[in-house]
């Protein structure tokens, strides 16, 4: 440090950004050029110590056997027994399946839909049109999931709801019990969540393909393509970026479920858990409704872990296919 | 007449097209139009014929029902206009500030506190740990702040706003208002926050509409009817008059102490649920036109 010379306030314009006058500067010279700006990272740093952080640590209680005589920290450690009962139980498979299954077909839905539909928007030329298509469609979207059970159930309720009254009643159909017929919900889910998001995943898609370039398209019409040429040769390669993003976003959360649509939607009938059930649902129910903390955390930690496997593993996948698609 | 442009499709498959997006647009408003009419019925010809898309009978019985319970239900909209009015301005703060700092390229360590915010995309505690936290560690069951904490800052906002930032502010700009004898805080209120309304008004929505549409939250923090936001009423509503009609029990039992049954259990379901959707059907004309606009904005990648 000593050796080096000093660059003083009148000198500045001698301040040559060399590697080695540049390595040591120290910490304390940053923080303190720089002080304002960490200074505004500041209320963000504290709340996600706070929110997600804090609870971090809290993971170990998956390994507690917890009794409110000694309270959460000092209750014995248990080893892996919490986990060793979720995963005898019949729940660990189900809630698993389920939650894998559902978000599959939520994620394939919302790419094949998502596109079709933004592709399909695009060719609309007459523009009153197209934003009244546009604004219909993202309306579902600003619905809470309440108010989306209170629809499905004017649609599915059994003694009046829509369904049975006037739908099957026009085409001699019986009367379905909806809320206690499993059988329904596994196309009755992906049906509603496609309904509710669909509208945010096609203006997305539809914003990209708007940006692309008319003139690769008035090129490709003088070399003779066709509609459906130039939707395969020009729309779709200039929408994969996009597509993957939006994708790899939702297969980061594949383990985890939009508890609303589990919990709320099917109005938690009993006799649909073995479709509905989830692991957000499934943790929810073991904890707040169970009381049982240990097998909940454990339920949660798998959850997280696997979780973020899934995020590194996918990720990892897009960076060997094409470096500038990966999310880091 | 302009001659026919050579990248329309033909007359016949736009009014393909045409139709099929109709037919899409009438799904998607009818079941609304369906729970408006169903609480604008009357209860007995509901129940002898079901819900029909027009009534069969008009009634304002429902609604004078819910009228009588009126001090909740406004309360219940304050509660819910309160948390997304505090928790959008924050929230759009919070963001901001962090966002800012990142976007800047001559900033040392930032690459420190950009792992520290999107780790937690990576991996959190899960449900446990965190409700412990906020319940034993700070105390906040029952308190509006339990609905308005958790979702303050969104990694993924963060990212949006940074990228406007580094993309959309020139460096120039930057320097020019330094050499003008700008400090940081000055130039960030005064150059960069006016020129970035764009994604400020992008984030502010849909933090607004994340607020205003919880009722999880409530759910797990709130066991006190006077904090308990709409969205959670309507909830409550839906599962009390569910129980009600399923369980043959419990209905006879209240009928057998004094009869609560001529309550319009149906249609009272659905006048809630109006009740509920109200503002954001009256605000979503002048809403949704700055909404795609704002998912454009955040649909074009950094």
């Amino acid at each position: 440090m000593k050796t080096q010379p000093q660059a003083g306030k009148g000198v500045r314009i001698l301040e040559i950004p060399e590697r080695s006058v540049r390595k040591r500067k120290s910490v304390w010279h940053n923080l303190g050029k720089f002080k304002v700006l960490y200074l505004m990272f500041l209320p963000g740093v504290l709340f996600l110590l706070v929110n997600n952080y804090m609870p971090m640590f809290g993971v170990l209680i998956a390994f507690k056997n917890v009794n409110y005589a000694d309270g959460i920290w000092g209750s014995p450690w248990s080893g892996w027994d919490n986990f060793k009962y979720l995963f005898s139980t019949s729940d660990a498979w189900e809630i698993t399946r389920n939650t894998l299954a559902y978000n599959t077909v939520f994620i394939a839905l919302n790419l094949f839909v998502g596109v079709g539909l933004a592709i399909l928007l695009n060719e609309v030329k007459n523009k009153a049109m197209s934003k009244l298509y546009q604004s219909l469609m993202l309306l579902p979207y600003f619905l809470s999931m309440i108010v989306v059970s209170y629809l499905v159930l004017a649609f599915l309720g059994k003694d009046s709801g829509f369904m049975n009254s006037t739908i099957l009643q026009m085409f001699g159909g019986q009367p379905i019990d909806w809320y206690s017929e499993p059988k329904y919900w596994p196309y009755i889910l992906p049906l509603v969540n496609t309904w509710k998001n669909i509208g945010y995943y096609a203006v997305i898609y539809l914003a990209a393909v708007v940006g692309i370039d008319e003139e690769y398209y008035e090129a490709a019409v003088l070399d003779g393509a066709t509609k459906w040429h130039q939707i395969r040769f020009i729309t779709i390669p200039f929408l994969v970026p996009l597509i993957v993003i939006m994708t790899l976003l939702q297969i980061g959360r594949i383990f985890y479920a939009d508890f609303s649509l589990f919990y709320q939607v099917p109005l938690e009938s009993g006799a649909l858990f073995p479709v509905t059930n989830v692991l957000d649902t499934y943790v929810y129910r073991t904890f707040l409704i169970g009381g049982d903390i240990g097998m909940s955390s454990a339920a949660g930690l798998y959850q997280a872990i696997v979780g973020f496997v899934l995020v590194l593993v996918s990720n990892t996948i897009v960076r060997r296919i094409d470096k500038d698609n990966a999310l880091f | 007449m302009k001659s026919h442009d050579p990248l329309a499709v033909s007359k016949r498959s736009a009014s393909v097209i045409h139709a099929m997006f109709l037919f899409y647009a009438i799904a998607c408003i009818v079941p609304i139009l369906l729970v408006f009419a169903i609480s604008f019925s009357d209860e007995t010809t509901v129940v002898a014929n079901g819900y029909k898309l027009i009534p069969e009978k008009f009634s304002l019985t429902a609604y004078e029902f819910l009228f009588r319970d009126m001090d909740q239900i406004l309360h219940s909209y304050g509660i819910s206009f309160i948390v997304t009015v505090v928790g959008t301005i924050t929230s759009v703060a919070l963001t901001a500030l962090y966002a800012y700092p990142l976007s800047r390229r001559d900033l040392p360590y930032r690459g420190w506190f950009a792992f520290f915010i999107f780790f937690t995309m990576l991996f959190n505690g899960g449900l446990v740990p965190w409700y412990l936290v906020y319940v034993n560690v700070l105390d906040l069951k029952n308190s509006i702040l339990a609905l308005i904490l958790p979702l303050l800052l969104s990694p993924f906002f963060v990212l949006v706003m940074r990228t406007f930032f580094a993309n959309s502010i020139p460096v120039s700009i930057l320097e020019s208002a330094r050499i003008d004898g700008a400090g940081e805080l000055r130039t960030f209120a005064r150059i960069v926050l006016p020129l970035s309304l764009p994604v400020m008004a992008t984030v502010a929505l849909f933090s607004t509409l994340n607020y205003w549409n919880d009722w999880y939250l409530s759910m797990i923090f709130i066991s006190d009817n006077r904090t308990i936001s709409l969205q959670y009423l309507m909830y409550r509503t839906l599962l009390d008059i569910q129980y009600l009609t399923t369980n043959s029990n419990v209905s006879s039992q209240i009928s057998s102490q004094g009869g609560l049954l001529n309550l319009p259990n149906k249609t009272l379901q659905m006048a809630m649920a109006v009740v509920g959707i109200g503002p954001i059907v009256l605000a979503y004309p002048f809403f949704q036109r700055y909404f795609i606009k704002g998912l454009t904005v955040g649909a074009v990648k950094g």
